[in-house]
C-alpha cells in the first residue's frame, strides 16, 4: 500500500463493502488490527495483536500468498489469497499476517469502489478509537462525499475529550460490557468508568447509535447490566435521543479454545432480557 | 388459408385426447390448451422463408420461438387497459356505472378483469391498485379498508389463475398504497405480482421501506427505475405480465425471443456471427412478428369489435411488440470459445463487452427496423429481456449469468446488471434472493435499489431465501404449490407447472443467495 511518510496509517485487518450489520443502511466496515480489551469471548481473536513473525502461518498458506523478509517480516500478496483463513486458525498470538497499513486516502479508494451502493462507513476493529487521528482524516474526507461516518467502539477511549473526531463523527455503535466495573474486569481485563461515562457523553449529544452487550451468563451477572445499562441511558430516550439496544447471543463459534466452554444463553433468557428493556420503555430492542 | 398434412392434424387429435385425459390440469387449463390446438392448426400467416428452419426445433437448436401465441392470433398477446377511465366513466358493455364508493369500486373492478383477454387468457396488468382505490377509501377507517384490500386481493389470487398478472404501485405513496402492502405481507400469495414504480425523489423513504418488508415476506412487489422507464416510456407506461414496460391504454402485439445461445451455435466464428448468423435471424424475426401484427390488426377483427376498443380502454395506436432475446450468456460463452478464448460471461471483461457488442449490434437492427403499426415507440419495436419458459434447458433468461454461476460479491452482479439492463425498455430484471436472518435491516436493501438505479440499472425483485413465495424468472410460485403439483395433484395456478420445470430445468432454487 501507499505509505506516505506524511499521513497516518491504520493497519486494516479487512474491509467487507457491503455490510447490513454495521448500522443503519448498507455500509462499508472497516477493520483495525489491535485491542486494547481482552473479553473472554472474543469472536474474532485475530485481530487483537500485532504479528510476531513467528512464520507458523507462512509455513501453512496452501496458496502461497505468505513469505517472509530475511529480518522475520511477514508479507502477505492479497492477489494469491484464497480468504481459506488456514493462517488465522493457526496463528498462536491473536494476530493475522493479511493486514495492510494504510492511508485514509488508500482506504477511501476501496471505499468508492462500491459508491453509490452504500450510505456510509464503519470502523471497527479490534479497537477503532486507538488510532483517532487516522479515523479523523479519514471521516473527513468521507464526509465531504457525502458518506455518514460511524465507528464501532469498545469505549475505552474518551470521546469527550476528542472534539475534532466527534465533529466528523455521526455517531457510535458503543458496547457495554459489563455494568459493574468488576464483572467487566472479569469480562475485557480493564475497567469501565470511561465506557460508562462515554455512553452518557455520546447519548447527551445525540451521537450514540447503539449500544450492545454479549450476554454470556458465566461471566458475568446479565441481568444486572442490561437493566442498569437501560435506567442509565433512559432519561436520554425521554429526552428523546433515539438508541437502539442490541442483545447478542453468545456463541462460541471462532471463540478461542479456553473460552469455548462458556453456556450459550437460552431464547427464552434472550426474550426476558428484552422484555426487560421494553417494559422499562426502550421500544428499538433487537436479539441477534 | 393453406392446407396441413393429416399426419400433422392426427398428432393434434391425439394431444386434444391427452390434454382431455390429463389429471394435473383443471378445467380451465384444458379449455386453454383445447384453444391453442384448434389454433395450431391453421395456418394463416403470411411467414418468412426460412422461418420454419429457426421456430419448428427442438430448445438445443430452435433460434426463434414465438411463446405459444398461436397460428392466427385473435388478440394482442399484452392488453393494458386504461383502468382509470373505467372507474370515471363506467362501460356501457359491461353494463356498470362509474363506481361510487370502495365497495362498488372493488366490485368494479374484479367485474372488469373478466373481460380482459391476454395470451394468458387472464389479465396481464390489472391497474395502478394504490391510485385506482385510493379516492374511494377516504371514507373508510384501516381496519375496514384492510378487510376489503384482503378480500379483494384473495379474490384475485383464486379467480386469476397465472401470475403473469400484474399490479402497480407508486411511484407517490399512498395511504392504499402502504395498506395494500401491508395486506399483501399477511397473505403471502402468488397473484398478482406487484411493481413499486420507485423514483426515490418522489417515494419517501418509508413508502419503500414497506415496500422492502413485503417484498422479503411475499417476493414482491420488485422496483422499477422510474425515471429510466418514464425517460422512454412517458409518465403513462406501467409494468406489465413479468416486467414489462408497455403504453397504459394499449400493450404489446406479440413477442417473439431469439434463442441466442443456438444463434452462435450455428456460427463458424464470432465474425460469422455478426456478419451473418445473427443478421440473418434477426431479419426473419422481424418479419415474422411483422406478419402477426399485420394479421391482428388487419384481419383478426380486434380492434373493431372488442368491447375494450370500442369503449376507448385500449387503442390500437397506443400498441407495439417486443423483440426479446434469451441466452446472452451461454451465446458469449459459445463464441469465446470458438475464438480460443477461456473468459466466462459475467467473470470476465472481455466476455462481457462481448455481451454489450452484441446488445449494440441487436439494437442498431431493432432502430432500423421499422412497422407502421408500432406508432406510439417511434415505429419501432422494443427490445425485451425474455425470462425464459419452463421448458428452456441450458438457456439463461435475458442477459442474465446462469445460475450456479453468480459473482461471489454481490456488488460485481449489479455492476453486470448496469451493463445491459438499459437496452430493454420493454423489459428486464434480475432477481435477489435474501438471507433475512443475516440481513435484518431492510435499509440495507433500499439503499442498493438506490444505488442500483444511479448505476442504470431498470429492475430489481428480492425475496427472502426461506419464504413460500419464490420469484421463479419474473413470476411468482408458492413452493408448497410446486411440491403439490410434483406428488401429482392439480394446482389453481398454471404458472405452478412452469415454476416446476424451472425449478427442475432452470435451477431456480439454486440462486446465489445474498
Ligand atoms: S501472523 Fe501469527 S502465525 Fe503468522 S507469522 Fe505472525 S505471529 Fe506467526
Ligand atoms: S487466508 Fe491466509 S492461509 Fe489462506 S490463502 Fe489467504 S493468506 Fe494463505
Amino acid at each position: 500500500m501507499n505509505n506516505r511518510l506524511d499521513a497516518v496509517t491504520a493497519p486494516v485487518n479487512k474491509i467487507i463493502r457491503f455490510s447490513s450489520v454495521d448500522g443503519p443502511g448498507n455500509r462499508t466496515a472497516i477493520f483495525l488490527q489491535g485491542c486494547n480489551f481482552d473479553c473472554r469471548y472474543c469472536h474474532n481473536p485475530e485481530t487483537r495483536r500485532f504479528c510476531i513473525g513467528c512464520g507458523k502461518c507462512v509455513k501453512t498458506c496452501p496458496a502461497g500468498a505468505l513469505s517472509q523478509t530475511p529480518e522475520g517480516q511477514v508479507r502477505f500478496d492479497p492477489a494469491k489469497c484464497v480468504s481459506c483463513d488456514t493462517c488465522i486458525k493457526v496463528c498462536e498470538h491473536d494476530a493475522s499476517p493479511r493486514i495492510c497499513e494504510m492511508t485514509a486516502e488508500d482506504v477511501m479508494k476501496e471505499v468508492r469502489w462500491q459508491q453509490p451502493y452504500i450510505r456510509g462507513i464503519t470502523v471497527s476493529g479490534g479497537e477503532c478509537s486507538l488510532h483517532p487521528r487516522f479515523l479523523k482524516e479519514l471521516f473527513e474526507i468521507a464526509q465531504k462525499e457525502a458518506l455518514t461516518c460511524f465507528l464501532d467502539s469498545n469505549g475505552s477511549y474518551d470521546f469527550s475529550k476528542d472534539p475534532e473526531l466527534m465533529a466528523v463523527t455521526d455517531s457510535v455503535m458503543l458496547d457495554i460490557k459489563a455494568f459493574s466495573p468488576e464483572d467487566h474486569l472479569n469480562t475485557t481485563g480493564a475497567g469501565n468508568k470511561t465506557v460508562l461515562a462515554n455512553a452518557k457523553y455520546l447519548a447527551e449529544i445525540g451521537k450514540l447509535f447503539e449500544i450492545r452487550t454479549v450476554v454470556a451468563p458465566d461471566l458475568f451477572d446479565v441481568t444486572e447490566t442490561v437493566r442498569c445499562a437501560g435506567e442509565m441511558l433512559l432519561p436520554y430516550l425521554q429526552k428523546g435521543a433515539k438508541i437502539r439496544y442490541k442483545l447478542i447471543t453468545y456463541r462460541p463459534m471462532g471463540v478461542r479454545e479456553k473460552y469455548r466452554n462458556m453456556r450459550i444463553p437460552t431464547e427464552e433468557e434472550m426474550m426476558g432480557l428484552k422484555m426487560l428493556l421494553t417494559d422499562m420503555g426502550w421500544d428499538d430492542v433487537v436479539i441477534t | 388459408m393453406k392446407p396441413i398434412t393429416m399426419e400433422r392434424v392426427e398428432n393434434t387429435r391425439q394431444e386434444i385426447l391427452d390434454t382431455i385425459k390429463s389429471a394435473t390440469l383443471t378445467h380451465e387449463q384444458k379449455v386453454c390448451t383445447l384453444a391453442g390446438k384448434a389454433d395450431s392448426l391453421l395456418e394463416v400467416l403470411d411467414l418468412p422463408e426460412g422461418l420454419s428452419e429457426l421456430l419448428d426445433q427442438p430448445i438445443e437448436t430452435q433460434c426463434i420461438c414465438d411463446l405459444f401465441e398461436g397460428h392466427a392470433p385473435m388478440r394482442p398477446r399484452y392488453i393494458i387497459p386504461d383502468y382509470e377511465k373505467f372507474m370515471k366513466e363506467g362501460s356501457k358493455f359491461l353494463q356498470l356505472d362509474p363506481p361510487q364508493d370502495i365497495y362498488e369500486a372493488i366490485n368494479s373492478l374484479l367485474i372488469f378483469y373478466k373481460h380482459v383477454p391476454s395470451i394468458t387468457n387472464f389479465p396481464v396488468y390489472v391497474g395502478a391498485l394504490d391510485k385506482l382505490l385510493d379516492p374511494y377509501l377516504k371514507d373508510v377507517d384501516d381496519e375496514t379498508a384492510k378487510k376489503l384490500l384482503k378480500l379483494f386481493l384473495i379474490h384475485v389470487d383464486r379467480t386469476i389463475l397465472d401470475s403473469f398478472s400484474h399490479a402497480n404501485l407508486g411511484p407517490e405513496p399512498t395511504r392504499a398504497g402502504r395498506l395494500i402492502l401491508e395486506v399483501e405481507r399477511e397473505l403471502e400469495q402468488a397473484v398478482p405480482n406487484i411493481t413499486l414504480k420507485y423514483d426515490p425523489e418522489i417515494t419517501d423513504d418509508d413508502f419503500a421501506i414497506e415496500a422492502v418488508k413485503t417484498s422479503l415476506k411475499s417476493a414482491k412487489p420488485s422496483f422499477a427505475n422510474h425515471k429510466m422507464f418514464t425517460s422512454e416510456l412517458g409518465e403513462d407506461y406501467v409494468i406489465a405480465s413479468c416486467y414489462n414496460g408497455l403504453k397504459l391504454g394499449g400493450g404489446s402485439y406479440t413477442l417473439c425471443r431469439m434463442i441466442l445461445g443456438n444463434i452462435a451455435k450455428r456460427a463458424k466464428d464470432l465474425k460469422d456471427f455478426k456478419e451473418n448468423q445473427l443478421p440473418y435471424v434477426m431479419d426473419i424475426m422481424a418479419r415474422y412478428m411483422d406478419a402477426r401484427i399485420k394479421f391482428e390488426v388487419e384481419e383478426s377483427g380486434f380492434f373493431e369489435n372488442n368491447f375494450l376498443a370500442k369503449e376507448g380502454f385500449i387503442h390500437r395506436d397506443r400498441f407495439t411488440a417486443m423483440f426479446g432475446m434469451v441466452g446472452m450468456a451461454e451465446c458469449v460463452n459459445i463464441l469465446m470459445e470458438k475464438e480460443g478464448k477461456a473468459g466466462r460471461y459475467g467473470h470476465n471483461k472481455e466476455a462481457d463487452a462481448l455481451g454489450v457488442e452484441i446488445m449494440e449490434q441487436i439494437k442498431a437492427f431493432n432502430d432500423a427496423h421499422t412497422n407502421p403499426y408500432c406508432e406510439v415507440t417511434g415505429g419501432h419495436f422494443l427490445l425485451h429481456a425474455q425470462v425464459g419458459i419452463a421448458s428452456d434447458l441450458k438457456v439463461s433468461p435475458g442477459t442474465r449469468i446462469p445460475i450456479g454461476e453468480e459473482p461471489e460479491e454481490l456488488l460485481e452482479h449489479l455492476r453486470h446488471c448496469s451493463l445491459f439492463h438499459k437496452y430493454f425498455p420493454s423489459g428486464t430484471g434480475d432477481i435477489f434472493p435474501i438471507d433475512t436472518t443475516a440481513h435484518k435491516n431492510p435499509e440495507f436493501i433500499l439503499d442498493i435499489v438506490k444505488g442500483a438505479f444511479k448505476e442504470d440499472l431498470r429492475y430489481l425483485s428480492f425475496y427472502a431465501s426461506d419464504s413460500d413465495v419464490i420469484r421463479i424468472t419474473g413470476y411468482l410460485v408458492k413452493r408448497s404449490e410446486i411440491e403439490k403439483l410434483r406428488s401429482g395433484q392439480a394446482v389453481l395456478q398454471d404458472t405452478t407447472a412452469l415454476g416446476l420445470g424451472a425449478t427442475d430445468n432452470g435451477k431456480v432454487q439454486q440462486r446465489r443467495i445474498r
